[in-house]
């Protein structure tokens, strides 16, 4: 009996640990050693930590960092903004038969590459784009205006593409929100706000968190979005990283900036839950 | 008897696990640029040798980072610019000599030849032979900036807002012979090509209010100045001439401190497998007919000797638009680049970015 | 007396209609001052839907809600002097029970020293004195059955809405339930209007109850009327239990009347209820009407002879089934719990006796609907 448990145990718990070591574990091994390795001119290798103190020493690079953690705060932000109406809505408003059809709008632009969505708000955005050709049609402009390439425009592009892992955990914690409390808190004297704030909120926070925590997590390592609609200003720090390894072809800077990425990240995500309250476990379950 | 067989049976199949990509026939990876492997002459190259073609796209660093990443591995045939060969060889191995025996060099420009031969020798071997060649300059729309001549109208802010350029060692370098300095010059003085560069970068921050954007994608650039979004654009010369088959008014300027001149090649990667079809496809594609059939299409001049008299007469009529005798001799070829110069500029491009 | 007592809230002909399902159909009533009201009716008639458009949950179709006199039309719940407490009670899982109990006083910005002196006042007034700081999910079902009650009592609505809140308790508690509500209904004074599936919830705490059905109200009375004087056969049959037996009216006088029974059964019932002879009606017969083995020195008693079937013992509430003589309908009949019938068997036969005050005819059934 406890022989045969044991041997299951090991059964399924084999893949994992392949997977653990193999996908995950060894690739990294690789990038550590490199983050640590500095190269001189005369292509000899030595141990240092230079290319970590490099992150710091540089303001660009820190400071990089630093706007692209902030903005991803924003786009978190804003995505949860925009999101839970949105679940609430799914969920609580719209009557069976639709919600389907709306979690299937929400989905349907994920079929299709982030390159081609990007594409698509290029099209829409620029100047001599869909949407400066009618409000030059119906006379609002008289003059095209470029609303690509500004931080607004990359905002609304990594929104774009963060709503579904927003809606997706909200979707579902908000299904287990019993209507009934809402209306309790209604009939209690509640107006919308505070039903928001202390009712919906509350209960929606585990999802709220864990919606976030990818949100934010894919935000910050995504490349295109920033780089094709920010423009020039739009210096994301995954685009620092290529650089590091594509242009400068400085595989142990890179590697550093990886790894401080991780860490950097892993340490906001880790504040983001103390504030809030909650615990890794709870959020995923 | 029956153990022997057996073995037979497994060999074979290991034989078959062993091959990559194995599909039954054979097959050439390339990893080259976009428009460098048009679909006429693959399908041409495929029913000839019965060779499959499978293509990558890609651009010089991305090519040197994947070929570095695998040592080498996974593809048979690359074609970086000439002068980023001899460093990154030094350094990463990932390129094999070429074999001159396997090279028809009798379609080949012997100047051309030569110079490519001696870029990228490394160890008293050279490492490629060129394919073909063309210029960086500006693309610019002469109706809307007939006085866009040099590189430093990129710094111009009478076309504020309506300027282009790539965030790449190109753009540093055309800025700097505009500001009449020779970067190429200082190439093995480190630290004075650093503060030339850092120069540059002061100017582009300077000027960064101007530009419109930075681009990436060559077609995308191709269209925002078709829409009339960009009016003066540092690019390739062949993306000139497309748009100005489309609008007269859209040509390349062959900017007045030179052109900038390269030269791409084909190049065996250190671990490619099937290097014969690899010397199959480069004296294919130097044939005089079917360098001229790629010229027509991608509006670049190849090293193929005798593609002239094949081109396209918009194709030769570009040329000598745009490269009279005194633009030729004015253009600044690319010697090879010396290892530390990409850590340089990618440091100046980033400082460029991040300012405001 | 009764006459000036205020009406805390008043329903005229309220009607709510789910596209062409008719939910409520023009129901009216009063509810005065300090009342408990009861509405009774089986899961699905309506009883919900009519509660949740009192306190603006929902609006009606048609008809007029007022609360103290106003009119409640276009106030939304959160402005109505009316507080509801839900069928699975609905207290917030993220709050502690303090919390729960202030959410309405800090909605109407009271000052926290006095919400605090509110919140344990009420929680004393509900037997909980000190759960200020406990977790929803520490609570048993009863404490959190006081905690929903407290947490609107403590708004001192006009009206407190009560959806059937002991539904989800199991029968001991419930039982026990029953008793505190009332006793907290008459200390506070408030006026409950209480909805329930389950006819002893009703009869026990109730000042009034009216019984629903299909939308509608059957009869609106007092709990001990309901019971005695039922206005409808629906009512016979949903308050406590009914024998019904199918007959004709046979010579009428004034006095009484004699009812007939197919298999030749002939009882005499109270002349008071107005049948023609020859119609056709049921007979409605509760078991604790029917006395087994009755004093034959008792006369006036209609006497019927029957087969016992089986004993159902259920303690105080033991009854056996029995089938008259030349008859196989099947009566069930209370048996008192006071040892004098410890020696009956089924295949016994028994004599069983009625007043004839306690049998209520309708007109059967199927004669009347239409
Ligand atoms: N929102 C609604 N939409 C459609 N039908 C409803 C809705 N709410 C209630 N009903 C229907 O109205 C009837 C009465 O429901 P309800 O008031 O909840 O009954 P009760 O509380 O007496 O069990 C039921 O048949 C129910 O199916
Ligand atoms: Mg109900």
């Amino acid at each position: 009996m406890t022989q045969h448990r044991k041997w299951g145990l090991f059964f399924f718990l084999t893949p994992v640990l392949l997977w653990l070591t193999l996908l995950i574990v060894l690739p990294h091994i690789d990038l550590l050693r490199m983050s640590f390795i500095l190269e001189t001119d005369t292509g000899e290798t030595e141990w240092r930590l230079s290319n970590y103190a490099s992150f710091f020493k540089e303001p660009i690079y820190w400071l990089t960092f630093v706007r692209t953690a902030i903005y991803s705060i924003i786009v978190t932000l804003l995505t949860l903004v925009v999101a839970l109406p949105v679940s609430f809505f799914i969920t609580k408003v719209a009557r069976p038969g639709t919600r389907g059809f709306l979690m299937l709008l929400i989905l349907l632009p994920f079929w299709v590459s982030e390159l081609v969505r990007v594409y698509g708000w290029m099209i829409l955005l620029r100047e001599s784009g869909v949407i400066n050709h009618f409000l030059l049609k119906l006379g609002i402009l008289d003059q095209p205006v470029e609303m690509l390439y500004n931080d607004a425009a990359m905002i609304l592009g990594l929104v774009y593409t963060s709503m579904l892992f927003m809606v997706v955990p909200l979707v579902s914690v908000l299904e287990s929100l019993d209507d009934s409390l809402i209306e309790a808190a209604y009939d209690l004297g509640a107006d919308m706000g505070t039903i928001v704030f202390k009712i919906i909120v509350p209960h929606a926070t585990p999802g709220i968190v864990s919606g976030a925590i990818v949100v934010f997590m894919l935000t910050l390592g995504n490349y295109l979005t920033p780089n094709l609609m920010g423009g020039k200003n739009s210096l994301w720090f995954t685009e620092q990283i290529y650089n590091q390894f594509i242009a400068s072809f400085n595989w142990n800077q890179g590697a550093a900036f990886g790894f401080l990425l991780l860490l950097l990240s892993s340490g906001i995500v880790w504040l983001g839950l103390k504030l809030s309250g909650q615990t890794l476990g709870k959020v995923v379950r | 008897m029956n153990k022997s067989l057996l073995s037979i049976v497994m060999l074979f199949l290991v034989s078959i696990a062993a091959y990559p990509g194995y599909t039954g026939a054979e097959t050439l990876s390339l990893l080259t640029w976009k428009g460098y492997a048009p679909k006429v002459l693959v399908d041409k190259f495929e029913t000839e040798t019965g060779i499959r073609v499978n293509v990558t796209y890609t651009n010089n660093e991305e090519m040197i980072a994947k070929l570095r990443a695998t040592r080498g591995a996974g593809f048979d045939l690359a074609q970086p610019s000439q002068d980023r060969i001899s460093s990154v060889q030094k350094k990463y191995r990932i390129y094999q000599a070429m074999d001159i025996r396997k090279i028809d060099t009798a379609q080949i420009i012997p100047s051309m030849l030569a110079s490519v031969k001696k870029n990228t020798s490394v160890g008293g071997e050279f490492h490629a032979v060129p394919f073909c060649w063309g210029t960086s300059g500006l693309v610019v729309n002469r109706k809307i900036a007939p006085d866009a001549l040099d590189y430093s109208d990129l710094l111009n802010d009478k076309y504020t807002g309506r300027i282009s350029y790539r965030l790449k060692r190109p753009t540093l370098i055309g800025l700097a012979f505009a500001m009449g300095k020779d970067p190429f010059s200082l190439y093995n003085d480190t630290d004075a090509y650093k503060a030339l560069m850092e120069e540059v970068g002061q100017a582009m921050i300077a000027a960064k209010p101007l530009v419109k954007n930075y681009w990436t994608n060559g077609d995308a650039l191709l269209q925002s100045m078709r829409s009339g979004e960009v009016h003066l654009a540092m690019a390739w010369d062949n993306g000139g001439w497309k748009l100005h088959a489309e609008n007269p008014d859209i040509d390349f300027v062959a900017p007045k401190s030179g052109a900038l001149g390269w030269i791409d090649t084909f190049a065996l990667p250190a671990k490619a497998k099937n290097i014969d079809a690899a010397y199959q496809w480069i004296n294919f594609m130097l044939r005089p007919q079917n360098a001229a059939t790629f010229t027509n299409l991608e509006r670049a001049p190849t090293a193929s000797a005798g593609a002239n008299q094949h081109m396209d007469a918009v194709v030769r009529a570009n040329f000598d638009r745009s490269f009279p005798q005194a633009v030729i001799d004015n253009i600044k070829w690319y010697p090879p680049v010396p290892s530390k110069l990409e850590g340089i500029e990618g440091m100046i491009l980033d400082k460029v970015k991040a300012s405001r | 007396m009764a006459d000036d007592m205020q009406i805390d809230l008043g329903v005229e002909k309220v009607t709510k209609k789910f596209k062409d399902f008719t939910a409520v159909k023009a129901v009216s009533f009063e509810v005065e001052q300090g009342r408990f009201f009861s509405i009774l009716g089986p899961s699905g008639c309506g009883k919900t839907t009519l509660l949740r458009m009192i306190a603006g949950l929902a609006e009606p179709d048609n008809g007029r809600i007022t609360i103290r006199g106003l009119n409640m039309a276009g106030i939304p719940p959160n402005k109505r002097p009316a507080n509801l407490v839900f069928q699975h009670l609905a207290l917030f899982p993220m709050m502690n029970v303090a919390d729960n109990i202030a959410f309405g006083l800090q909605r109407r910005g009271e000052k926290k020293a006095t919400v605090f002196k509110k919140v344990s006042a009420i929680l004393e007034r509900v037997d909980l004195p000190g759960f200020e700081k406990k977790k929803i999910h520490e609570l048993s079902g009863g404490q959190k059955q006081r905690v929903a009650i407290a947490r609107c009592l403590v708004l001192e609505p006009a009206v407190l809405l009560l959806d059937e809140p002991l539904g989800a308790l199991d029968l001991k508690l419930r039982e026990q339930m029953k008793v505190e509500l009332k006793k907290l209904q008459a200390k506070v004074g408030t006026t409950f209007v209480y909805i329930t599936h389950d006819q002893s919830e009703a009869l026990v705490m109730s000042d009034q109850v009216a019984v629903m059905n299909k939308g509608h109200f059957e009869q609106l009375d007092t709990p001990k009327n309901l019971y005695n004087r039922p206005a409808t056969p629906f009512v016979a049959r949903f308050v406590g239990d009914n024998n019904i037996w199918s007959g004709h009216i046979r010579d009428r006088d004034n006095n009484t009347c004699r009812f007939e029974t197919p298999d030749g059964n002939v009882f005499h019932i109270s002349g008071d209820q107005p049948w023609r002879n020859g119609a056709a009606v049921d007979l409605f017969l509760r078991p604790e009407a029917m006395i087994i083995q009755p004093d034959p020195a008792h006369t006036g008693l209609n006497r019927f002879e029957a087969h016992i079937r089986s004993l159902l013992f259920d303690g105080a509430n033991s009854r056996i089934i029995a089938t008259p003589k030349n008859s196989d309908r099947e009566l069930l009949v209370a048996l008192p719990q006071n040892r004098q019938h410890d020696d009956l068997c089924p295949g016994d036969i028994v004599e069983i006796g009625w007043d004839k005050s306690s049998g209520i005819c309708f007109a059967t059934e199927t004669e009347t609907s239409p």
